[in-house]
């Protein structure tokens, strides 16, 4: 079953046929939801109501399109902010973890990596719920032993900052981790001979080297956590992100506003991919 | 005696990061969470130590099943995206080579880059009553009405597979890719046909891709919302579903909280007893 063992014409066929109709499969939810955005009728199903733009730039109901209306454009922007925030301290404490376990020995640390690896294996909505009942425990605690209401302890944007970044630092550490062990310590080590200090060698020699790996480890956190929804739905306050902002459009029922908003997306996450495709691309 | 120092510091600087991450939201929230599982009310803001949580999940029916069930399809959805996601990820790995190659092998990672919602909306305007395939059939004089295809377990199915599919191929591709193909020649060499060399050579080669693309499919299919939720309707009866139900809408925490431990626990079994099976460690899977 490889092409230097000749096999029977149909079976060749068949397995081609059959691998294109995998890749249709693959393709076509995408593609309807693309192509809805463009239907001139108020819901996004057949018949075809001809082409047209309003979905995305009328500005009256009931034809609200996706660029004049606030409560979406309001929660694009929520999500803008705590992908914002959980990439930035994803990335941070993935760079410190990288180099704890590739230069660092210390007791017990093949322990540590071990628990470093479960926010993977735990389902986000565990994960989510555990974050929700943690913080109701303290913010508790707080309030009967001094007083005070911590509001940010309640569902909120802090805590779904935080349940997301409990599992994405984790991605990030072994995106960096991975390219920090290809690293050539010389490289470092000639730095300090020529007389810089050890973080002036680290900011100026290996920083740069891991840059690849940081962007794409950025690309990746923002992408999931602008997309996350398990473990948001458990945290999330009174400021919607998008994903939940979209999946209660989406049980109501919803004109093809929501396909030009997944649309938006789709090209979003797909000049993200390409950035990060085209960054991570080593050079002969 | 000064670099020592410095070492030690930058050691404990570098450790600082990691252990309040994984103490105040890993650790610390599920023991928290065990807490909350193992205390029954019984007067307002009087707890007590109890089972009584893990023993209502015993007595009522409906929570066991449901517990039953979500386990059964993960498995289910597991084993069919790796029978159908096998000969593709062969296909890839040893029929096609250069750009094809590398073109269809990023386009089984689309539906990574694009949101859950959106993949999932797309089978909604596909499967629903007024949607495209009902149209379809109807166009073709298949069927005289529209057909519901959304809200059963079928449909669940194909949401699943479709969601979990990019899981199990990117593994499996780049375990089949490292099979040499003189071993496929010397195996039809020796007399073997196509299905003892797919039985002897190929799959014990792609066993470890196997291994790590069931368990992240399995444990995906079994935490997940959206698709049972959105596909399967009112009716759909999945346990995270449940465990929403007990947080948010009924706001009883120490049964949702029993809940999430017995899944947690599913899931961590399910992850245990494949490592066992196939002699790899967590480290070597996820890393």
């Amino acid at each position: 079953m490889i092409p230097s063992i000749p096999q029977p014409k149909s079976f060749r066929v068949a397995y081609g046929a059959y691998v294109a109709l995998f890749f249709i499969y693959l393709v076509l939810p995408l593609g309807v939801v693309a192509v809805f955005a463009f239907n001139d009728s108020m819901f996004p199903s057949l018949p075809w109501g001809g082409f047209t733009l309003d979905w995305f730039f009328n500005d009256t109901q009931p034809r609200l399109g996706l660029f004049h209306d606030p409560r979406l454009l309001s929660s694009i922007w929520t999500s803008f902010f705590i992908a914002c925030w959980v990439t930035g301290l994803s990335v941070a404490v993935g760079l410190t973890n990288a180099f704890l376990f590739e230069r660092q020995d210390f007791p017990l640390k093949n322990v540590l990596y071990m628990v470093m690896l479960l926010p993977l294996v735990i389902p986000g909505v565990i994960l989510g719920v555990s974050i929700l009942v943690f913080s109701s425990t303290i913010a508790a605690f707080l309030e009967t032993n001094f007083g005070l209401d911590v509001f940010f302890l309640r569902p909120s944007k802090f805590l779904v900052i935080l349940g997301q970044f409990s599992f994405i630092a984790t991605i990030t550490t072994l995106v960096i981790a991975a390219r920090l062990r290809k690293f050539d310590i010389a490289l470092e080590e000639a730095a300090q001979t020529l007389g810089a200090s050890k973080l002036v060698a680290v900011w100026t020699v290996t920083i740069p080297y891991l840059k690849p790996a940081l962007i794409g480890a950025a690309i990746v956190s923002f992408l999931m956590s602008f997309e996350n929804f398990n473990t948001t739905l458990m945290l999330v306050g009174s400021d919607q992100p998008l994903t939940i902002a979209m999946y209660g459009r989406l049980r109501e029922g919803s004109t093809p506003e929501l396909n030009a908003l997944s649309l938006l997306l789709m090209v979003g996450a797909g000049a993200l991919a390409l950035i990060s495709v085209f960054v991570q691309r080593d050079k002969p | 005696m000064r670099m020592q120092s410095a070492t030690r510091l930058a050691l404990f600087l570098l450790l600082a990061p990691i252990v309040l991450w994984l103490a105040l939201l890993v650790i610390l929230p599920h023991v928290d969470m065990f807490m909350v599982s193992m205390r029954e009310r019984v007067g307002i803001r009087q707890y007590e130590y109890s089972f009584a949580n893990y023993v209502e999940f015993f007595v009522e029916p409906l929570y066991w099943r449901t517990f039953a069930r979500t386990a059964i399809m993960s498995i289910i959805a597991t084993v069919m995206t790796l029978l159908i996601g096998f000969p593709v990820s062969y296909y890839i790995a040893k029929m096609l080579r250069g750009r094809m190659k590398n073109f269809l092998f990023l386009l089984c990672l689309v539906p990574f880059w694009v949101s859950e919602l959106v993949r999932t909306f797309g089978w909604m305007i596909l499967l629903r009553e007024s949607g495209v395939i009902s149209n379809l059939m109807q166009w073709m004089g298949l069927v005289s009405g529209p057909v519901e295809m959304l809200y059963n377990d079928a449909t669940i199915m194909v949401g699943f597979i479709y969601t979990s599919m990019l899981f199990m191929v990117v593994p499996l591709v780049s375990t089949l890719d490292s099979l040499d193909d003189s071993l496929v020649e010397a195996g039809y060499d020796l007399g073997g046909n196509a299905f003892t060399v797919l039985r002897t050579i190929i799959i014990p080669h792609a066993m470890p891709g196997i291994v790590s693309g069931c368990i992240v499919v399995f444990m995906l299919t079994l935490g997940n919302y959206l698709t049972p939720v959105l596909l399967g309707g009112k009716d759909s009866l999945w346990f995270t579903e449940q465990i929403y139900t007990q947080f948010i809408t009924r706001f009883n925490w120490e049964q949702g909280a029993a809940f999430g431990f017995l899944l947690l626990g599913l899931s961590s079994l399910i992850v245990w007893a494949g490592l066992r099976l196939s002699r790899q460690t967590l480290s070597q899977t996820m890393g």
